[in-house]
């Protein structure tokens, strides 16, 4: 099927079997690596991409349910004048180790930042329950996205 | 935190004068981490590549009938469908252990596919060739293999009893047996004087590393020169490539191992796995790339599993608590087959069951034994946190039978600083240690005596929640391994380091370093060390590593051992082309290389402050080789390979607090301390990041992680659904601090911090636990401390049937 998705602010278009995921879709046909699977279960959130301006799991999507609408990947992130408010947080507050989960968890806390104001760390802490990290405990990540939400 | 109790990370003895070392700093691998510019293995693009798919046995023990690969190869895509038997030449030996424990260690053959009989659901049982992955996963479901169930041995003891033998080669589901008793009568003495004689046996479940990238594999092969390139995501690329151009049988001076970035390793890809070798036995079949991305679910059961033992300890100690032997008795779960280190997992504890206490006597024995399972090996700690949550347990048992508290117990059995180094009961030397400012300051960040109050005034109120309080005091053993250690344990390597430092002619560097990142900052702190050495900018040093053509000598990552080896490698190479450089200025200034002073990157005269040279002059001169010292080779560049001659013990004292909700069995934890000591910090950001992140692995096996599985040998928990790594949500801010005590075993004074979160947290968090149970007569929960257990625990001892 051919599907046409906003990527990054670029439209993209490829003929795609009905069951691919978004996340291979984004991978396989479209190059764009940094977004990261973790999981079959759609538990560990490191394929986290924006979707429409909201998180979503691209492990949770079709690529055909994704035709038509804007995708953000963590490629998107960072512009001209350097890293995201996001990932130059996460990087000051050492927020990643392996950085496997990182692409996600950098762009669903963007989302979490974005929908919610005046977040505290417990909310930090609920909004981030989607997305897994075996490396950093979440201390840092949870003071990083508190720091870039200021 | 600013109120710390000890503001340095360096001790005044530390070698370094630069003003990096000691000092957080951000790090350079992040900026690709963080846009996605890594590449995983996942994210390699390998034109023409065949993907791999496996059948595995869905049956914990079966006899293997027909395959009928007809329907799979009927679909369009689809390449090849190989079973064992038709690949059994395709390799020269089955897959390798090289920590043959005893002499007269079960071995059983483990081949890369399964040829008659599978051993535990998850063995291989044929191979999918398709043009990509998701054809390879659909050929897996036209491949209908013809089972005849056995009997599964999932338990321990039924294990042990050989009602069922697995291995029929073997005989026995027996292993091996291993002990450690350095004086048999004095340990049974000091049980017979004991006035206080306390036996515990605790459970450790087992558990799935689950590092958040999965593993892959893909072999280049180039067919007509007979080169091969292996990219896995691996903590070990040099291990592997002598382990596989050995199981593959081909020479290894034609395969090279490259791991990309790799997304954690926690041990499960210190390894040689079955998908390794028969993807580099299909690339060479097939002539073309050949690669395997594992799935999650597919990990559960493909990727070695951790812990899986169950371990009785025995305290003898005098009237006081004064402890006067320890005795470990364990029965080790090693799975279906031996996969590379997992014999010397259990072992690796062997040496610490009397953890930092000062204990005359001292017993460990070890029974191994094969189940119907995953294969066990190594997972973070490795034996370690295994020997500390037997004693760290039993230790507020024995507090309890003397009638003490759990900080005093510790304190009178604490080794003296004053006997270090300490020659431990088990053959070890303890190399540095100041355990009881730990302890003080633990008990401080946790607000102990308030905590205490809080807990008594809950009791007396009739609260259903409850306070508990755990402690944990622990030393571990790490940056492995002095090599003459290693043989005397039989393992089948050394345990050294290497590292080359090499000055370009624009004094910008490259170290080349044998230690294999997973995310820990190798790059980061390998730069800031050889700049404050060489007085010149950690961004103008470059660390290259994880590819055997790059860096071709390496002992890699695991057991805590990059900085305490690889960097002491690293250091020592620095030191080396110092020299190499002064000499050069020497000559340049024509001054006495032993008149020469090095500081800020420049080479001056000592008493003549206008003669000085710097060392961008001396890397340029070593470049033009216009006019060196007669005899001397151009160039600035230097290796080393470093041998340890002791291991690092790391130490510290973590506190759990956590509430217990009577009702529910709901455990929550509600405040945590970490007090630890690992030496000179080079980068202490990162060294807090290690403890966060390994603490939380440990209280995830006190209270969620657990594969658990059936009598039938099948995994209940084999997805990210129904195996509980712990979410942000579950998790707490943990109160940290330090004190240094450096190392006299490396000249840099540092210790491993890698592992010592996990290894101390896990009892922290079960004491605790059990602490707040105790009013039921409760003295243990079987790990993980699940809400379904603590209620029935709460039931069984007759307390909150409502």
């Amino acid at each position: 099927m051919e599907v046409s998705v906003t990527v990054n602010g670029t439209v993209r278009s490829a003929d795609v079997e009905p069951r691919t995921l978004l996340a291979h879709f984004l991978r396989d046909d479209l190059g764009l690596t940094g977004t990261n699977i973790g999981c079959d279960t759609s538990s560990c959130g490191a394929c986290t991409v924006l979707v429409d301006g909201r998180s979503a799991k691209s492990c949770t999507l079709l690529a055909v349910q994704a035709d038509g609408a804007e995708v953000t990947t963590i490629e998107g992130l960072a512009g001209d004048d350097g890293l995201h408010p996001m990932q130059q947080a996460f990087h000051e507050c050492h927020a990643l180790q392996c950085g496997y989960c990182t692409p996600g968890m950098v762009m669903a806390a963007v989302s979490l930042v974005d929908e919610y104001d005046g977040l505290d760390a417990a909310g930090v802490r609920e909004g981030l329950e989607g997305n897994l990290c075996r490396c950093t405990g979440y201390q840092n990540i949870v003071k990083a996205v508190l720091a870039a939400s200021e | 935190m600013t109120d710390t109790l000890d503001t340095r990370t360096l001790d005044d003895s530390s070698p370094f004068a630069g003003g990096i070392v000691g000092k957080a700093r951000l790090r350079k691998e992040d900026p690709a981490l963080l846009t996605g510019e890594s590449k995983f293995i996942d994210d390699l693009v390998l034109p023409g590549a065949l993907w791999i798919a496996c059948v595995r046995s869905p049956h914990a023990h079966a006899r293997i009938g027909s395959i009928d690969s007809s329907a799979a190869l009927a679909i369009d895509g689809v390449v090849a469908v190989h079973t064992g038997p038709d690949l059994a030449d395709a390799w020269a030996a089955p897959l390798p252990c090289a920590w043959p424990v005893t002499d007269d260690m079960k071995n059983p053959a483990h081949h890369p596919v399964a040829i008659d009989k599978a051993n535990y659901a998850g063995d291989i049982v044929a191979i999918v060739v398709a043009s990509s992955r998701y054809t390879a996963a659909d050929g897996v479901e036209g491949v209908v293999v013809d089972y005849e169930p056995l009997e599964a041995v999932v338990d321990l003891d039924d294990a042990a009893s050989d009602r069922v033998v697995i291995h029929d080669d073997c005989g026995t589901n027996v292993s091996y047996d291993w002990a450690l008793i350095p004086d048999p009568d004095a340990v049974d003495a000091a049980f017979a004087d004991a006035v206080h004689h306390v036996t515990e046996t605790y459970v450790h479940q087992r558990l799935i590393p689950a590092p958040m990238e999965p593993r892959g594999v893909a072999a280049v092969p180039s067919p007509h020169n007979g080169d091969m390139i292996l990219y896995s995501s691996t903590q070990i690329p040099h291990v592997l490539k002598v382990m596989a151009a050995l199981t593959l049988g081909m020479p290894e001076q034609k395969l090279r191992v490259i791991a990309p970035s790799v997304g954690g390793g926690f041990g499960c890809k210190l390894n040689v796995y079955a998908e390794e070798i028969v993807c580099m036995a299909l690339a060479n079949r097939h002539g073309v790339p050949v690669r395997w991305t594992e799935t999650r679910t597919e990990a559960a059961v493909s990727t070695i599993q951790g812990r899986a033992q169950r371990q009785t300890i025995e305290l003898a100690a005098d009237a006081d608590g004064k402890l006067t032997a320890v005795r470990a008795t364990l029965l080790a779960d090693m799975g279906a087959y031996l996969q590379l280190v997992a014999p010397g997992v259990p072992l690796l504890g062997a040496f610490l069951y009397h953890g930092l206490y000062d204990v005359p006597a001292y017993a460990f024995t070890c029974r191994s034994v094969f189940t119907n399972l995953t294969p066990t090996d190594a997972y973070r700690g490795a034996g370690r946190p295994e020997a500390t949550y037997a004693i760290e347990r039993a230790m507020d048992s024995l507090a309890i039978a003397v009638g003490v508290g759990p900080d005093e117990i510790r304190s009178l059995n604490f080794i003296p600083t004053e006997k270090f180094p300490y020659d431990s009961p088990a053959g070890l030397i303890f190399d540095s240690g100041n355990y009881q400012p730990t302890l003080d300051r633990a008990k401080e960040l946790v607000d102990w005596d308030g905590r205490r109050a809080e807990q008594a005034e809950r009791r007396s109120a009739g609260s259903t929640t409850q306070l508990g309080l755990g402690i944990s005091s622990y030393v571990e053993m790490c940056g492995l391994a002095p090599s003459r250690t290693l043989a005397a344990l039989n393992y089948g390597a050394g345990g050294w380091e290497s590292a080359t430092v090499r000055i370009l002619p624009t004094c910008k560097v490259q170290v080349v370093t044998g230690s294999t990142p997973q995310g820990q900052g190798h790059e980061t702190s390998w730069s800031m060390i050889v700049a404050d050495q060489l007085g010149v900018d950690p961004d103008d040093v470059e660390v290259l590593h994880s590819d055997t053509a790059i860096s071709p000598l390496g002992m890699d990552t695991y057991g805590s051992r990059s900085l305490s080896v690889g960097g002491t490698a690293v250091w020592m190479a620095t030191e080396k082309v110092i020299d190499k450089a002064r000499t050069i200025a020497a000559h340049m200034m024509e001054a006495n290389t032993e008149d020469l002073e090095f500081s800020g990157g420049v080479f001056s005269v000592k008493g003549s402050p206008d003669k000085e040279v710097p060392l961008a002059g001396v890397a340029f001169g070593a470049f033009t080789a216009h006019d060196l010292p007669d005899g001397m080779e151009p160039n600035l560049e230097a290796q080393v390979t470093w041998d340890p001659g002791n291991f690092v013990f790391p130490f510290g004292t973590h506190i759990a607090v956590v509430e217990v909700d009577e009702e529910t069995g709901a455990v929550e934890l509600v405040d945590y301390a970490a007090v630890d000591d690992c030496g000179n910090q080079i980068n202490p950001m990162i060294v807090e990041g290690q403890l966060h992140g390994g603490i939380v692995q440990g209280v995830a096996q006190a209270l969620w992680e657990e594969a658990v599985y059936d009598e039938d040998g099948q995994l209940r928990a084999a997805n990210l659904a129904d195996y509980l790594v712990p979410s942000a949500a579950e998790c707490i801010d943990m109160k940290m601090d330090h004190t240094v005590t450096p190392s006299t075993s490396n000249p840099m004074g540092v210790k491993g911090i890698g592992e010592a979160g996990t290894i101390a947290s896990t009892p922290a968090v079960m004491n605790a636990v059990v602490d707040a149970l105790r009013p039921h007569g409760i003295t243990d929960i079987v790990m993980p401390a699940s809400p379904m257990r603590v209620r029935r625990a709460i039931e069984a001892a007759g307390g909150g049937a409502s």
